[in-house]
């Protein structure tokens, strides 16, 4: 390893990859932590404790027998409940999912598996990955580990809040509009969105199926780069999969910024006459300093404009609801999950639907059913896919110019539960950062860097190119060290 | 319909013929027990997502160059609506870039047939609904078989360039004879595996614009193809007639009362929300490929009729049914190796209905040699010729082995003479008859001829004697 900051599960699968522990050990002492707090926080929709030990004592009898489980020998891992796992419930956090379990595991559970992990259980969420705040989920909500007063950020509130309180060292996540960037940034750890294609879909449920994509949380930017590299590379049942390799991560961590130039988005940095309002003060101070901490390791930092992210909520919330109306169609109560019955077919159909969808759910199904409406097509999704391109060109010129781009991840450090619930405006600009970077398709990171006024977490976002995450990572690393965090 | 002209277009769908599914690895095969030729992609299980069949796309191109389309770079689009037997809510179709853009098809006479397109998309798995009249609203309970569900689809569509039901017929049955021909669909309408929707419309003579359609769904054969558009076409003539007006519909064919019903009015007609298929990338064909796909190509029917029509001498009308029952390939080869083309095409029309088994060419050339050089009657031809289909050999062994001979011709008189005895009415009516009589008495006699020499005799020689007997040919009126 050749980076300085430690990683809590790197040092684990090492332990356990070299007898030093076992397997179940680990698995026992996080199934304890998750014993002595889950009912306060409810991170989880579902733990999988005796499949846990199961899994470890064969992972403790292999390495007994001299096999090498891979580099996440044992680790624990959580996972968002919308990625399948063979016999193993799968909800979306959702009642129409009600009593279904996938006769297959997601790509990214195949590589988890093939790399010794052991999946510790499913993460709680806003419903079908649909929201801010993991408030939209329904089996209750999940607190925020670090003031149970407040959300956890979502749509990942479960997997943040997870790792958060140390339940998993690592956990998935999916990011459509920043729901893995977002939560990662409300619970103080570190949150990757790959770019679009580097980790499979396949097993994912969709949700918007241009933008979702799949990504790490943990406690360091070591750990995130361990899971990321095991997760990544080319998946053939994934047609939006790219064909490449995973990239090498852990070995460029430690190589820094020095000479890197990184523009700071004006338009969301809360500062200059261009940018967007209602990013916090505190939140705008720490990226002040996250910009400076990278300055003093040797890269440039200079403002920069990058004008069509200021449309990007308006763009998305045209796109991913006109997907995600598409997507969810199949949930109707004919070949799996809730079926209420009625008269006929198609009565039971509208009774299962109109039963098994919470509120916000019904209101993007209705969004991108009127976006994609005859009539309205032009002036909604047409127009919205217009925006979606700017904002690729502006991305594309940004990158002539800097190497990475910096912003905060949300515009506020957690907010008290119930805070934005009564308007869905107010909660869906929690993504404003967040939602350019799933609209590009390009990589993007959250990284912990100090605390708000309240004392909360506030996470700085690394932007990078498409492909680019091992320059994205030297500069979260960086980043991590002059925080003070990525403490093994 | 004095004055009216009716307009035709048609939406033919055929499913390809590839051995697994458009958009996964489940098996594409007809029949079997229900749901048994699925998967997580085929079912639209959370999480599953699409793989494009390269082989489908492959067989789509063949399509698009047996139909003179413009094959071009394409996306897939999703058409959304809900129907138990959908099982994702949408169907993967490819709406404003299909793989394959303009074209035409050649009539058998020549006439070119406009093609707007020939696209790519999934088929839906099979609803049954049980009770109330089979319609899902009124059903008592319903039944889904998503065997067929993602089956892969070509949707061929038509120029509205049919002018009759016969134009019509002749299309379909050329473009399955083109489908079969190049392996891209085995074209069975019987098994739906050929479908074809049909836009009728009707104009007074002479006049430019179209008139309003309807489009007519539910057709399961060529002949309720043709019976639905002239019911059609007379119902939309009747309307206009009495002075009312044709709202566009969509309409189903019942082979029952053998009438068109409403299903829906063009207000009523879905809004499919089409959008580009997020979960899959554009597909482009280089052009090596397509050239690859190109060379490979079999002989389309048209040319191959035209191939044997040179070959024996006939007209390409002569030529068709050889080339629909694949024969022509043994047809040209016989007449090749100095076989009467009459004769074998006779043969074919006659006795090859189903295929030519362990015939050869090489055989068939034999055989029709020793038939025209009167070594065998044409019965007897018939019944060696059965036999080299079942398995195979040599023409003259088998004759032998059945003890075929050319009877003596003047033992074949002996026994006309001896018939006529015993027939004497029969006798007086074919010498006495007109040409029509005279050919229904010649075959009695001929028929008991044949029977009494099971077969031995030839009928040709028979009649020769008739005639002689008589005097000379039939009297003409």
């Amino acid at each position: 390893m050749s980076t300085g900051a430690g990683g809590m599960a790197l040092a684990m699968a090492a332990a356990v990859r070299s007898g030093e522990r076992s397997a179940r050990s680990v698995v026992e002492e996080h199934l304890a932590v998750i014993a002595g707090r889950e009912d306060e926080i409810h991170a989880f929709n579902l733990v999988a404790g005796d499949a846990a030990l199961e899994r470890a004592d064969l992972l403790d009898r292999s390495i007994g027998a001299g096999d090498d489980p891979g580099p996440l020998a044992g680790v624990p891992v959580a996972l968002k409940d919308n990625m399948c796992v063979r016999g193993v419930p799968t909800t979306c956090s959702s009642r129409i999912l009600e009593g279904w379990r996938p006769p297959y595991d997601a790509t990214v559970v195949e590589h988890l598996s093939a790399a010794g992990a052991v999946v510790i259980g499913k993460t709680n969420m806003d419903e079908f990955a649909m929201g801010s705040s993991t408030e939209n989920s329904a089996f209750g909500i999940t607190r925020n580990p670090l003031d149970a007063t407040r959300v956890p950020g979502g749509s990942s509130g479960g997997s943040a809040a997870a790792v958060a309180a140390g339940f998993a060292p690592l956990a998935l996540g999916s990011d459509t509009g920043g729901s893995i960037r977002q939560p990662a940034a409300l619970c103080g750890v570190v949150g990757v969105k790959p770019t679009y294609g580097a980790v499979s879909r396949y097993g994912l449920v969709a949700f918007a199926s241009s933008l979702d994509q799949i990504g790490p949380f943990a406690t360091s930017v070591a750990d995130a780069a361990l899971l990321l590299e095991v997760i990544a590379g080319h998946d053939p049942l994934d047609s939006t999969s790219i064909p490449a390799a995973a990239p090498d991560l852990l070995g460029v961590l430690g190589r820094g910024v020095e000479g890197l130039r990184i523009g700071i988005i004006e338009e969301l940095s809360g500062s200059g006459p261009r940018s967007l309002e209602g990013i916090a003060p505190d939140v705008q101070a720490r990226l002040a300093e996250a910009a400076a901490a990278l300055e003093a390791a040797g890269a440039t930092v200079e403002q920069t404009s990058v004008p069509f992210t200021v449309y990007g909520l308006s763009a998305y919330y045209v796109i991913a609801p006109a997907e995600a109306s598409s997507n969810l169609a199949r949930y109707d109560g004919v070949r799996y999950g809730l079926r209420v019955e009625a008269g006929n077919a198609v009565d039971m159909n509208t009774a299962t639907r109109t039963a098994g969808f919470g509120d916000e759910v019904k209101r993007r199904i209705m969004l991108g059913t009127y976006a994609l409406s005859a009539g309205y097509y032009d002036a909604y999704y047409g127009k919205s896919q217009k925006v979606r391109t700017l904002i690729i060109e502006d991305f594309l010129r940004a990158y002539e110019s800097y190497d990475l781009l910096l912003s905060p991840t949300a515009p506020t450090t957690a907010f008290p539960i119930g805070a934005k619930t009564a308007d869905p405006m107010l909660m869906y600009l929690n993504d404003v950062c967040t939602i350019p970077s799933n609209l590009a398709g390009h990589p993007s990171m959250s990284v912990p860097f100090g605390v708000g006024d309240d004392g909360m977490p506030v996470g700085v976002q690394v932007l990078a190119p498409a492909n680019s995450e091992p320059t994205m990572f030297r500069a979260a690393a960086v980043l991590e060290a002059a925080a003070g965090g990525g403490a093994s | 319909m004095e004055g009216w002209e009716t307009v035709i277009g048609l939406e033919v769908h055929a499913e390809l013929a590839t051995a697994t599914k458009l958009f996964s690895g489940a098996r594409n095969e007809f029949g079997g027990d229900p749901n048994t030729h699925i998967d997580p992609v085929s079912l639209g299980l959370p999480g599953s997502l699409p793989v494009l069949n390269e082989k489908a796309v492959e067989l789509a191109i063949r399509v698009g160059l047996a139909l003179n389309c413009r094959v071009q770079p394409s996306e897939f689009a999703r058409k959304n609506y809900f129907y138990p037997d959908m099982p994702k809510g949408f169907q993967i179709s490819q709406y404003d870039q299909p793989i394959n853009g303009e074209g035409w098809l050649e009539l058998p006479d020549g006439r070119r047939i406009g093609i707007e397109r020939a696209h790519l998309e999934e088929d839906t798995g099979k609803s049954t609904h049980v009770g109330g009249g089979g319609r899902i609203h009124e059903a008592n309970y319903s039944l889904v078989d998503y065997n067929r569900a993602g089956v892969p689809l070509i949707e061929i569509v038509g120029m509205p360039d049919l002018r009759c039901a016969e134009d019509a017929r002749a299309y379909v049955a050329e473009l399955r004879a083109i489908l079969v021909a190049i392996g891209a669909s085995d074209g069975k309408m019987e098994e739906g595996s050929m479908r074809v929707d049909c836009n009728v419309s009707v104009r007074p003579v002479g006049v430019e614009e179209l008139g309003t359609r309807c489009e007519v769904k539910n057709i399961n054969s060529l002949r309720s193809l043709g019976r639905a558009i002239e019911y059609e076409a007379r119902r939309q003539v009747d309307l206009l007639t009495s002075g009312r007006r044709i709202e566009q519909q969509t309409r189903h064919w019942n082979e029952e009362d053998g009438r068109t019903h409403k299903l829906r009015s063009k207000e009523e007609a879905f809004d499919y929300r089409y959008f580009p298929e997020p979960d899959l990338v554009p597909v482009v064909p280089s052009q090596e490929w397509i050239d690859e796909i190109r060379s490979a190509m079999p002989m389309l029917p048209r040319e191959r009729r035209s191939r044997l029509a040179g070959a024996a001498g006939v007209q390409t009308g002569a030529a068709a049914l050889t080339v629909e029952r694949g024969l022509d390939d043994l047809a040209v080869d016989s007449i090749g190796r100095g076989a009467d083309a009459a004769r074998v095409l006779v043969h074919i029309e006659n006795n090859l209905a189903d295929g030519h088994g362990a015939l050869t060419a090489d055989s068939f050339a034999a055989l029709v040699a020793m038939e025209t050089g009167r070594d065998l009657t044409a019965t007897q031809a018939k019944t060696v010729l059965a036999d080299l289909v079942e398995s195979g050999g040599d023409p003259a062994a088998i004759a032998a082995t059945h003890g075929f001979e050319a009877m003596d011709t003047s033992l074949i008189e002996e026994l006309v003479d001896d018939l006529i005895a015993r027939h004497p009415d029969d006798w007086a009516a074919f010498v006495d008859g007109d040409e029509k009589e005279r050919k229904k008495k010649s075959g009695f006699f001929v028929g008991q001829i044949m029977k009494s020499t099971r077969g031995q005799a030839d009928g040709r020689v028979v009649n020769q004697i008739l005639d002689r007997r008589a005097g000379g040919p039939a009297r003409q009126d």
